[in-house]
């Protein structure tokens, strides 16, 4: 890394860091000088200062809450990747199929909730599907049209290269689709997090440590609104990180994809 | 009456025969023999969802009646306005489409298709080997062949090159190494040069006399620049406004390397042009 890519790196942090600053004072400001109680919006102070105090716990439910993220997110991608490639491949699955995925996001999680922690009990797995199925639908719309974006003339150069079906796929379409299956990821990864939240709080549980959301319903129906915030704030440095992990991964994939702005072809 | 070839092999149920240069001259038979060949096809309708099957779909005549025999190691110039069904042509000969009338006969052929279709993730060297991959070679094998064309296609120094790193003719020089290196008797060129610059396409006209004139393949090439036809090509043929069909036959006699200012050439540019009705213009 080059002294000027060091100092546009650093410049870029500045940015946001600055805008947190500010919003965080105007926060701080508004809670303490205003008549909005406690119980309704705690001062940014008093959210660090529970966060401080249950440390162990917000840890131990976050741990519970990240293990189902990136575990339901991985459920998604692969899920979504999947049913995209079988629809591109089987255009008649998309006919059968694309209609069912689209209805699949209208349905509310907690009138199946039920019914999947019946089907696979307690444990983690019933909060996967639901992530998944919250997380999968941009997956599957963003691979299909990546997959269908192909020159139109390249699968017949493909055929007088004497290439099969299979090889033409993977040569030349499953390349193509790959930045756009990442777009679809990223935008499932946004919603990833409170999709948990969803699953949660949809889903029956039987654990010690429930996960951040469950513990967030608790807090606030429990005037522990402090420490609500505080478990609101690791998940929402939590999305953000995960953002950006993809976004790193994302270089190392597609890297003829994330070439430098403005090197045009 | 040529004798019958067999018609290419589809992919589907089995490789085809791969032919080398050196084994075109013994076979006697015509590298490519067309019979009067006709093809329409339906104006493609667009749109996703469709309820009922469109009434107002078009037929759309491109070739009419076309013959056309191509000598092994011969090159054939295909000229003639936009859309006169001269890529159809090349589609047949790769067996991408089926004649509605006539018969097509070609040994195996391999597509250079307009724009040069090079995968934008993959670096020059493993572009250019993409045919070579396909047929089952491993990565390093498939680079091995590659790099020994590089040089003579004047690519040194590009192997690693992404499409996007490289100017539009050595782009078009990357296309046809990989054309080359697909091992087919038969190269099917559709208006190579056709997206070039005038100075670029004319370096890359030369280029591509020199490389032919060093490792001699069976060419059709169809152009729309009746200059590069006639500098490039033993035989023209000039094709029709849609439907296509065969209007002259010119035959360029006159040995490589070639000018451009050649008595010959300008003589085969000359009619070319008279029988697309340009005549006064020449």
């Amino acid at each position: 890394m080059n002294g000027a890519g060091a100092r546009a790196r650093a410049s870029s942090l500045w940015a946001p860091l600055a805008l947190v600053a500010a919003l965080l004072a105007a926060w701080e400001l508004y809670a303490d000088f205003s008549s909005v109680q406690e119980d309704l919006l705690p001062a940014p102070h008093a959210v660090a200062s529970a966060l401080w105090h249950n440390g162990g716990l917000i840890w131990r439910n976050f741990a519970v809450t990240a293990e189902q993220v990136v575990l339901g997110l991985a459920l998604a991608l692969a899920g979504g990747f999947a049913l995209a490639v079988a629809i591109h491949l089987f255009p008649l699955l998309r006919r059968a199929v694309y209609p069912l995925a689209v209805g699949s996001q209208a349905v509310p999680i907690p009138v199946v909730g039920v019914l999947l922690v019946f089907w696979w009990g307690f444990g983690i797995f019933p909060k996967l599907v639901v992530i998944a199925l919250i997380c999968f639908f941009p997956v599957v719309v963003a691979t299909v049209d990546g997959l269908a974006s192909v020159d139109p003339e390249q699968p017949k150069l493909m055929r007088t290269l004497d290439a099969s079906r299979w090889q033409t796929f993977r040569f030349a379409e499953l390349p193509a689709a790959l930045p756009a299956a990442l777009s679809g990821a990223r935008i499932a990864l946004a919603v990833g997090v409170i999709g948990a939240f969803i699953a949660e709080t949809s889903t029956p549980t039987g654990e010690a440590y429930a996960g951040l959301g469950h513990e967030i319903m608790t807090d606030a129906g429990g005037f522990q609104t402090p420490r609500a915030y505080a478990a609101t704030a690791v998940l929402f440095a939590f999305a953000i990180a995960c953002f950006y992990a993809l976004a790193l991964a994302e270089r190392a994939l597609v890297p003829w994809h994330t070439r430098p702005r403005g090197e045009t072809t | 009456m040529p004798t019958e070839l067999q018609s290419r092999p589809q992919p589907r149920d089995g490789r085809p025969a791969r032919f080398g240069a050196g084994e075109l001259a013994q076979a006697g038979a015509p590298a490519a023999a067309l019979e009067g060949v006709s093809r329409s096809y339906r104006a493609p309708a667009r749109g996703g969802l469709r309820l009922w099957p469109r009434q107002d779909a078009r037929a759309v005549q491109a070739l009419a009646g076309v013959s056309l025999t191509v000598a092994p190691g011969e090159l054939v110039a295909v000229v003639g306005a936009s859309g006169c069904g001269k890529s159809t042509l090349l589609e047949l000969m790769c067996g991408l489409q089926r004649p509605d009338e006539g018969t097509v006969a070609c040994l195996p052929a391999v597509l250079m298709p307009q724009r040069d279709l090079l995968l934008e993730w993959l670096g020059a060297l493993d572009n250019a080997a993409l045919g070579v991959r396909i047929a089952g070679a491993s990565r390093a094998q498939a680079r091995e062949r590659a790099a020994a064309l590089f040089a003579e296609l004047g690519l040194d120094g590009f192997q690693r090159a992404r499409p996007h790193e490289l100017s539009g003719g050595m782009r078009q020089r990357v296309a046809f190494a990989r054309t080359l290196l697909s091992g087919k008797p038969l190269l099917c060129l559709d208006e190579p040069f056709g997206a070039l610059d005038a100075i670029t396409r004319a370096q890359m006209q030369d280029w591509l006399a020199a490389v032919l004139a060093r490792e001699r393949r069976t060419v059709v090439l169809v152009t729309h620049d009746v200059e590069e036809a006639a500098l490039l090509a033993d035989r023209v043929l000039v094709l029709s406004p849609r439907p296509g069909r065969v209007l002259a036959e010119i035959s360029v006699q006159t040995p490589r390397p070639r000018s451009r200012t050649a008595p010959a050439v300008l003589e085969a540019r000359r009619r070319a042009l008279a029988e697309l009705g340009m005549g006064a213009t020449a």
